[in-house]
């Protein structure tokens, strides 16, 4: 118990700490000192609770609960405040009707489940703290090199690190906060400090276009946390305690109504359709900030909270109509990111993606879909985060996060580009983990053997095949290199010792946790879901052999076949119809003139086209999540 | 242990068969444009040949590639045919195939640029029904491995008829012929040089080309698996699929990239879609 308690003030101490100290050396310090701190001590946590089941403690105090209720309302006037001053009245609107609901829970409600634990840890638990402490940790001290990075050459933004740190951490806590808490209504005070962190980060720079896109994540997921209070007030007046473990446990149907709600708030928080656009309006926020809301924090409360009514959705017609929504933002993420040049986006649309086939596994909620389900959440987390890094990493070099200027990247910044190439793998290629979570989803659904279940084996074929398109394409044109030089670029030097270090950790990370996905398996999602549903996941054992076979090829052979000298084959110019100039891209043209060749890649921009597809998908899912309440009503 | 030794038989047997059936392939199609063709064994000259050229890259990433390419597809034919997972197997065959593909962009000649370009639809409208077949094949038997399947004697054929089509459909695309071969095609003055191999040479070439071998009589031996039940109509049909390939190759003129990324989609959704949302609605009532 003192462990969750440490790993939510460690985080909390930092960012005090870090908006105090005005030195950046110390200041750097401190930021590397807390990733130690939270990666260890989740980590001993991880040791210490290896071999016991779910454990509850209670602390309750009056004290908590009215400083919780007193920072409410001042987060409430605070947001009143700025939704005035840029007239952003919609914001107000629900800020509003939040806050009365949850003073009128304080007023009816108030010491309601003072004697039910108010904490918990198990293994799903333990799973999400280690990848907010090491992933979030590790973005931390990405941010310490970007940020300068950043300020340099963005001269006209405010220098606000102290902030953003402040900012970040606070974050972090909260995150900390949300995977071990119980009681629903202090869980939905760190739901709505998240809400927050990602307002005020999103909208960093204060440019016109930042500040509306953080009103716009703002707006959703506080629409999101006005269905979050009503279910809590809901389970209150109709005399269930407002506690994670007593909503799981109540009897299947009574329930429905808030279960509903609180997935709802899961998807506004983790942007699925319709409520994307407000991930990829994030987008404007220095990397670090894209990173953690993708990897570590954010978008994956919201996918949390919604396995956790797991056992609630399973069978059910609301888990049913949450997996076609599930479904459908899987599909259409994947379609829009094919028509993406931009690399952010690319990575923004395939997080919505992802996040729309944990959602249509969780719905089903089945004990395989829940192990699929978590599988991708920590896949997703590491080789997502570590893309992301990469890229901010790439823009800060080459000055453009387009994926057409990225060609020769691999001559250019061949480190990088070697953990680029993991974190893309990470993402879709066979032996690594997304493809196991993908495989073990597709033979969920199969087993499901629902109504259902064609569709969305169908849908799941489909979205695959597309994400296979736009991930190949993007190491197709990393790995396309117009010379074949040896020389070291001076460019790849000056990438700071703290973004090398985070993205080698988070590369590293990316291939161990493919290799030692068995041991994940047996050691903490087996026993979650066993602990769920008294049966788990039963994967042949020699599958995991060869995934491991595999994953040990794929990283062995191209390293060992790699020419090390220049002299042992003949090198040709490439095949340009005997035009060509020997240095670079360069070709004869007409009237003696020297041509430069322009690669580009496919963007299929007549079959994708990205907005009119981004309609279709953000109606049918509108269209579906209102029967989401249609059939939680019956 | 009598699985690991077809396995092995397969690795070492593959590329011949494969060759021969290559070879077949030449013949009959010069035969259908009333020409002589080339010996029988042409397939192994040629490879043979490409083996004695001297070593030639145009950068150090493309022989990692390829031999990438190839030792993952011999891979997924070796887990195939020792009767491992066939979805996993299936992955592994995906992961071959973008081996090649990152081979080919690396070269950036812009003929094998576009030539991967192409091929990376091509993939794209062929993943659908390859995943849907496996999906198909899991929902009648209920087991991933090969000879779970075979042992059960359940006629795959009779449930999943329009898998089985739109899965010969799609072959058609992987062994790159008419009207699907724009990313190489066989007949190498036709279209973009020779595609996304246009810059392979000698022992890279060699490699593709045994990698195409081993693919293909993997292929076949997926198809086998629908008529597994009767060994020897299997092999009959296996035959019969493969003439077929080239009966269409020399009857179709190439299509353009979004007519095959289009249609190959419609016939995996009617064909396979419908075979398995069908499929549900019997075991169902």
């Amino acid at each position: 118990m003192e462990l969750v308690l440490l790993l939510i003030a460690v985080p909390l101490i930092s960012a005090i700490l870090a908006a105090v100290v005005r030195l950046h050396s110390i200041r750097n310090i401190i930021i590397r000192a807390s990733f130690v701190l939270m990666s260890l001590i989740s980590i001993y946590l991880l040791v210490t609770m290896l071999k016991s089941d779910t454990v509850y403690f209670t602390f309750n105090s009056d004290l908590i609960s009215k400083t919780m209720f007193v920072i409410e309302a001042a987060i409430a006037v605070f947001i009143i405040c700025l939704g005035i001053k840029y007239r952003k009245f919609l914001a107000i609107v629900f800020v509003t009707i939040q806050f009365s609901l949850l003073s009128w829970y304080e007023y009816k409600f108030s010491g309601h489940s003072d004697d039910l634990p108010s904490f918990f840890i198990d293994k799903f638990s333990i799973i999400m703290a280690l990848i907010i402490g090491i992933i979030g940790g590790l973005i931390c001290i990405y941010a310490i090199g970007y940020m300068k990075d950043y300020h340099a050459r963005h001269a006209e933004i405010k220098d606000r690190q102290p902030v953003f740190f402040f900012i970040v951490y606070v974050f972090l806590a909260a995150m900390f906060g949300i995977v071990f808490l119980n009681k629903l209504p202090w869980l939905f005070f760190c739901w709505e400090i998240t809400t927050l962190c990602s307002f005020l980060l999103i909208g960093y720079s204060r440019t016109r276009e930042a500040t509306d896109n953080a009103f716009l994540a703002l707006t959703m997921n506080l629409a999101g946390g006005v269905a979050f209070a009503l279910a809590i007030i809901w389970l209150a007046s109709s005399g269930v305690e407002p506690c994670l473990s007593e909503l799981i446990k109540s009897p299947k149907g009574t329930v429905m109504i808030p279960v509903a709600l609180i997935c709802f708030a899961g998807m506004t928080k983790s942007a699925q359709l319709p409520f994307s656009s407000w991930l990829l309006g994030a987008m404007v926020a220095p990397t670090p900030t894209s990173a953690l809301l993708h990897s570590s924090t954010m978008v994956k409360a919201g996918v949390y909270i919604i396995i956790r009514l797991c056992p609630q959705l399973n069978h059910t017609l609301t888990g049913s109509m949450l997996s076609l929504i599930g479904a459908v933002t899987f599909l259409f993420g994947a379609f829009i990111a094919v028509s993406q040049s931009n690399a952010k986006k690319i990575l923004a649309w395939s997080t919505v993606s992802n996040l729309g086939l944990i959602v249509a596994c969780a719905g089903i909620g089945t004990w395989e879909t829940v192990w699929a389900a978590i599988f991708l959440i920590i896949f997703h987390a590491v080789a997502k985060s570590l893309m992301f890094l990469c890229v901010g990493t790439v823009e800060n070099r080459i000055g453009s996060r387009d994926l057409e200027d990225m060609d020769n990247i691999i001559v250019r910044l061949p480190k990088l580009a070697v953990m680029m190439i993991i974190g893309i793998s990470g993402m879709f290629v066979a032996p690594f983990g997304m493809l196991i979570s993908k495989w073990a989803a597709i033979r969920a659904f199969v087993d499901a053997n629902r109504i259902l279940s064609p569709i969305l084996l169908i849908i799941l074929a489909y979205g695959s095949a597309v994400t296979v398109l736009f991930w190949s394409k993007w190491i197709g044109k990393m790995t396309s290199a117009y010379t074949h030089r040896t020389a070291r670029d001076p460019m790849e030097d000056e990438i700071s010792a703290d973004e090398n270090f985070s993205q080698m950790v988070h590369a590293v990370l990316t291939v161990c946790v493919c290799i030692m996905f068995p041991l994940i398996s047996t050691a903490l999602v087996e026993p979650y879901i066993i602990s769920i549903y008294g049966h788990s996941f039963d994967i042949n054992r020699s599958n995991f052999v060869i995934t491991g076979i595999m994953v040990a090829l794929v990283i062995l052979l191209p390293a060992i076949s790699v020419p090390r000298h220049k002299s042992h084959f003949r090198y040709a110019a490439p095949y340009m119809s005997g035009r060509n100039e020997y240095t670079g891209r360069i070709f004869d043209g007409s009237m003696e003139t020297k041509k430069q060749l322009e690669l580009r890649n496919y963007y299929l921009g007549r079959v994708f086209g990205g907005k009119k597809t981004e309609k279709i998908g953000t109606v049918l899912a509108a269209c579906l999540t209102i029967l989401l309440f249609g059939v939680s009503l019956i | 242990m009598k699985h690991f030794i077809i396995a092995v038989a397969y690795v070492i047997l593959a590329p011949f068969i494969g060759g021969i059936l290559f070879g077949i392939d030449r013949k009959i199609t010069a035969r259908m444009q009333r020409r002589v063709g080339p010996p029988l064994l042409q397939p192994f000259y040629d490879v043979l040949k490409l083996l004695m050229k001297d070593v030639q890259v145009v950068n150090r990433l493309q022989i990692p590639a390829i031999l990438c390419h190839l030792v993952f597809t011999i891979i997924t034919g070796f887990l195939f045919f020792e009767g491992s997972d066939i979805l996993l197997t299936m992955f592994v065959l995906t992961l071959s195939a973008v081996f090649l593909i990152i081979g080919a962009y690396s070269s950036s000649s812009p003929f094998s640029f576009l030539g991967a370009e192409r091929e990376l639809v091509l993939m794209t409208a062929y993943e659908p029904m390859v995943l849907l077949t496996l999906i198909g094949i899991y929902k009648v038997v209920g087991s991933f491995s090969l000879y779970g399947i075979i042992s059960t004697g359940i006629p795959l054929i009779i449930y999943l008829p329009g898998i089985f089509i739109g899965f010969v459909y799609i072959f058609t695309m992987k062994l790159r012929k008419s009207p699907f071969d724009i990313s190489a095609s066989h007949h190498a003055h036709q279209e973009i040089v020779r595609g996304l191999t246009s810059d392979f040479s000698g022992l890279t070439l060699a490699m593709i080309e045994m990698a195409h071998w081993y693919e293909t009589v993997f292929l076949l031996g997926l198809i086998y698996v629908f008529f597994a039940f009767n060994p020897l109509a299997g092999v009959l049909i296996v035959i019969a699929s493969y003439f077929l390939e080239i009966l269409v190759d020399n009857t179709f003129a190439r299509f353009k990239w979004d007519k095959i990324l289009n249609e190959a989609w419609l016939v995996a959704l009617i064909l396979g879609g419908g075979n398995i949302v069908a499929l549900y609605v019997i075991t169902r009532g």
